[in-house]
């Protein structure tokens, strides 16, 4: 290594008072962690208010959200594509900021990325009234292949016609794919000349392999990371900062790992660009300050809200299609909070309060995606905390930290919404989702789309006679996974080898350890749906009814079925069955670089498009209509409570879906108890109870004043939102105006 | 309708039924926790405001032993437990099927698992002290004092029934949670609130005071039984209607929520 003799003085520096030496030896984030941060058991009583720097960032950059909401974006720069070191320093309020740093040399200013497609690029920018750059067209239609393109010269007619008739969807073929999570935290700790010390290490350990294919393209990736490290070192330098050597103090160590992560977004426009887990390492440093004197409380909480000043206002250029599908304007910069040690020490710190804390120093807000990873061990104050913020904010996202560690150890974070993996460890190929209930539909008409009537799948006999057999639908649903599972991989496949030949994330994978552990994220929509058609089959009496073309178009259900979310197993374990199924299939498929195969269970907000492209189901559900979010039970079917429902979704086996299961529950503080202590020692109650018996991810939405009044003045956004008093639910949006201001006027004041 | 449950086998136990009307899991609404809620059916009052007009009629429920019942306890049992929660007879009026009740919740003691009856109190004759005794807190809704405006609130009942019960769960030395739906107008006067306020306060065994301002979320249910809820157009309280009404609770020394 080059900078062995110049980089020992500043390390001693660096590293000083801290513990522990394998992770001096070996780049190793966890060990370093373990050896030095301090567990904090108390509650929030020592957290402290934004500062007044922290205020005139945050107030000076939400003023401009109002213009940006109302045009789309606020600005884009269309003629330079964004790299590491493409634009200008840029400030928000330079004398204020103690973190600095943006995507562009302005706040809000989004850039241009067409290395994942051109087309994408182009059609934003139209939407919004803005035109690209001609020289930048004719680079990137002329002379430099991107993502897009490389996809689609290498699918295949199957894979386009199941993606244009909607039964695979939302894949990643003309944007960046997203869900890496590099391990931002090592820049930090070791400096980027160490890091690339150990990258060229790796890379020359190469040079004894034969020049195969697989080598090849490992010598030239690790050679793309180590360029993209010197661009991140680049680029700190033009805002004034050395991060060749490791951060020396509390204030580094935050600047240093958000200049790391705002690199990865400035040359990628990920579908989620989450930021792993940082809170409990970024505490290590301050608790050294503090310790030493060198900041106080005050200065400690200004750190992380600043940081958190910066993850806010994360923006990529994307369609305002795109937007309308997951609802806003996501970057899903997800930051995993808590959880438990291996050694059964709880990971939770002060640092740990203190990014939940931002949600009242800057007001509650979806970005960052603030992921508390429960288990009923963590320390009673951070779950009152955690509690509390929930019932305030309805910003915080629960995880099973208990099926984390069992699988991945203790040093995993969640990528998106609910995709885990070991940071610096194991990546994903994020492959979106099929449409499940479409399948179905597909299996009873022989492989034709039940809407356009074309013959999607290959083709088989459609069903027979007067009244389906459960049996006999269940086996052509079988053959139609087969035949989806194929062609799904097939295109994850193509679109993963174009995304690492066109569009690599250099700087991410540059974080990682080499070789990287692969998954293949598959994932299946409308699973409460199907399960509860199949449900009907097999439990009523349900008769296809076929239009002219003999077509099956919709279904005539006679009698009672049990719907999932009740907690009951005859319907829960077809549920379970689909799942085990569909991840069967996928498993027996040929994955590209040698991914092991997962998927998921998770449609954010997209239940709503793939219900609009699906036609009438045997559950009774009308053609069009939504699906439920996730693995939510679908709207109104769930019978027993929130909990009750929750139990049917703890029954999905997780280690068949290692992507994640997606539970959103709607509750209103004054269905959690009469007071506001009750309220919160009931919710962490709640989430002990679901965690215990296997649940993975618990999305809180507890209600407040503003989504109610919101949901009168436009109730086409929130077709689902359920409001629960004792013994029974209603929907909200269906009420009169009367008894909707009852309910906002009972559940905001009459507790209280 | 009912509890979902595979018939259990006949025991000793299983000669006991009830007619459940239906169950839910509920968190901090029903009692202290998450709790196992069986809202059993039949209620003999027909107060203004109800919101459950589903479970009047003992036929609205399912035939259902007290083996079924239990469990359907166990299967909640680790959560019930873990919260702090239990099980709690509502209805519909428990008490319409005492012995059903009884049996439940000596079943329930037998296995640990706390108990909380909510209740009227109008049937309260019917308790006898071993249900009682077997019941951990009493969720007692006391719907007016004046004689007139409970008869007028609930359909032709009488409060007597009520206070008497009352008095009795404090000669038992039974936890009491009162429950009072406030409708402006007609129960809100201070003649019957200040009196109802000494009569609980004098009790000697109330926890805490819920104030719970009525409200017309029934009314699709209503509709769907093809029936007028009684209070359709009746305002709902103010905020300040409320808190006056506590108000009177709270200055008894009583801890109000």
């Amino acid at each position: 290594m080059t900078d062995t003799i110049e980089q020992q003085p500043r390390t001693d520096e660096a590293w000083r008072s801290f513990g522990g030496s394998r992770w001096r030896e070996h780049i190793d984030v966890p060990d370093f962690i373990r050896h030095n941060f301090t567990p904090y058991l108390g509650d929030s009583s020592f957290l402290l208010p934004a500062t007044d720097r922290t205020l005139r960032v945050w107030s000076t950059v939400s003023a401009l959200f109002p213009a940006e909401r109302e045009r789309g974006i606020l600005d884009v720069d269309a003629v330079t594509p964004s790299t590491i070191t493409s634009h200008q320093p840029g400030y928000i309020d330079r004398d204020a900021e103690v973190i600095v740093g943006l995507q562009t040399d302005a706040p809000l200013r989004r850039a241009i990325m067409p290395y994942g497609g051109l087309r994408m690029v182009e059609d934003s920018l139209q939407a919004y009234g803005r035109e690209l750059d001609p020289s930048v067209r004719r680079i990137f239609s002329t002379y430099r292949k991107t993502h897009n393109d490389g996809v689609f010269d290498a699918y295949t007619p199957q894979i386009r016609a199941a993606r244009k008739a909607a039964i695979i969807t939302g894949l990643p073929d003309g944007y960046g794919r997203g869900r890496i999570i590099g391990d931002y935290r090592r820049v930090p700790l070791y400096g980027v000349a160490r890091l690339i010390g150990e990258r060229e290490q790796i890379k020359a350990a190469l040079d004894e392999r034969r020049s195969t294919a697989d080598v090849i393209r490992d010598r030239e990736e690790l050679s793309e990371q180590i360029r993209a490290l010197r661009e991140l070192a680049e680029m700190a330098a033009s805002y004034g900062f050395d991060v060749m050597r490791p951060a020396a103090t509390a204030r580094e160590a935050v600047q240093w790992l958000y200049l790391a992560y705002l690199a990865a977004t400035k040359e990628q426009n990920g579908a989620a660009m989450s930021l792993g887990r940082t809170s409990t390492f970024l505490d290590i440093y301050l608790q050294r300050d503090l310790d030493a004197g060198v900041i106080d409380e005050s200065e400690a909480q200004e750190l992380v809200d600043q940081l958190v000043v910066k993850l806010r206002i994360i923006r990529f250029l994307r369609t305002p299609q795109y937007d309308a599908l997951f609802s806003g304007d996501p970057t899903w910069v997800t930051e995993s909070i808590g959880g438990i040690g291996a050694d059964g020490r709880p990971l939770v710190t002060r640092s740990s309060f203190r990014f939940l804390q931002t949600l009242y120093n800057l007001g509650p807000a979806p970005e960052p995606n603030l992921t508390v990873l429960w288990s009923p061990e963590l320390p009673a104050g951070f779950k009152e905390f955690a509690a509390q913020v929930s019932l305030d904010t309805s910003s915080i996202q629960y995880e099973s930290d208990e099926l984390l560690r069992s699988r991945y150890g203790d040093d995993a974070a969640i990528a998106c919404c609910v995709s885990a993996a070991p940071v610096g460890e194991a990546m994903q190929y994020f492959g979106a989702r099929v449409n499940l209930a479409k399948a179905l539909l597909y299996a009873i008409n022989g492989g034709r789309d039940e809407i356009s009537g074309a013959q999607i799948a290959t083709a088989a006999r459609p069903v027979t006679g007067e009244v389906l057999r459960y049996d006999d639908v269940l086996d052509r649903l079988g053959t139609m996974m087969d035949w989806l599972a194929r062609t799904y991989v097939d295109a994850l496949n193509v679109i993963h080898y174009m995304h690492d030949k066109y569009a690599y994330e250099r700087l991410e994978m540059a974080l990682h350890h080499y070789p990287v552990h692969r998954t293949m994220a598959c994932g299946i929509a409308g699973l409460s749906v199907t399960a509860d058609s199949l449900s009907a089959i097999k439990h009523a009496k349900v008769r296809p009814v076929r239009d002219d073309r003999g077509l099956v178009v919709d279904y005539v259900t006679e009698g009672d079925f049990p719907t999932f979310g009740n907690d009951d197993d005859r319907v829960d374990d077809i549920a379970v069955h689909l799942v085990q199924t569909f991840m069967a299939k996928v498993r027996a498929q040929h994955t590209y670089r040698g991914a092991e195969p997962t998927q998921s269970v998770l449609t954010i907000t997209s239940n709503v498009v793939y219900g609009k492209n699906t036609g009438n189901t045997p559950d009774g559900r009308r053609a069009g209509e939504p699906f439920a979010p996730g693995a939510n039970p679908m709207n109104g079917r769930d019978h027993h409570g929130m909990l009750t429902a929750a139990l049917s979704v703890a029954k999905l086996p997780y280690d068949d879906a290692r992507d994640g299961i997606s539970l959103t529950s709607s509750i209103t503080p004054a269905g959690l108890g009469r007071t506001r202590s009750e309220q919160i020692a009931n919710l962490a109650g709640v989430l002990d109870s679901y965690m215990d018996v296997g649940g993975f991810h618990l999305n809180v939405n507890v209600l407040n004043r503003e989504t109610l009044l919101d949901a009168m003045e436009h109730p086409d956004k929130y077709p689902s939102l359920t409001v629960r008093v004792s013994g029974y639910a209603v929907n909200f949006v269906r009420l009169t105006r009367e008894q909707q201001l009852d309910v906002v006027n009972r559940t905001f004041h009459a507790g209280l | 309708m009912g509890l979902d449950v595979a018939p259990a086998t006949a025991t000793a136990g299983a000669t006991c039924s009830g007619a459940v009307h239906s169950w839910d899991l509920s968190t901090g609404v029903d009692g202290p926790g998450t709790r196992l809620v069986l809202f059993l059916a039949g209620c003999p009052l027909r107060c203004l405001y109800c919101q459950n007009p589903d479970t009047w009629s003992e036929r609205d429920g399912a035939r259902t032993t007290v083996p079924e019942v239990m469990q359907k306890v166990q299967r909640y049992r680790r959560i019930l437990d873990r919260t702090g929660g239990g099980l709690t007879v509502s209805g519909g009026e428990p008490l319409l099927q005492p012995k059903f009740t009884a049996a439940v919740f000596k079943a329930c003691q037998e296995d640990g698992v706390s108990t909380v009856l909510d209740t009227s109190g109008a049937l309260g004759a019917r308790a006898t002290d071993d249900l009682l005794l077997d019941t951990d807190l009493v969720l007692l809704d006391i719907k007016s004092f004046v004689p007139a405006t409970y008869a007028q609130v609930t359909g032709g009942g009488d409060v007597a029934p009520t206070l008497r019960f009352a008095r009795r769960l404090a000669g038992l030395e039974r936890r009491i949670w009162i429950r009072f739906v406030l409708v402006p107008g007609l129960n809100d006067a201070p003649g019957n609130l200040a009196p109802l306020a000494d009569f609980v306060a004098g009790l000697g065994t109330v926890e805490r005071v819920d104030v719970l301002p009525f409200h017309t979320l029934a009314i699709p249910k209503y509709q769907e039984l093809g029936l007028t809820f009684p209070l359709t157009g009746h305002p709902t309280p103010t905020p300040e209607q409320t808190a006056a009404a506590r108000h009177h609770f709270a200055t008894r020394g009583l801890t109000v929520t």
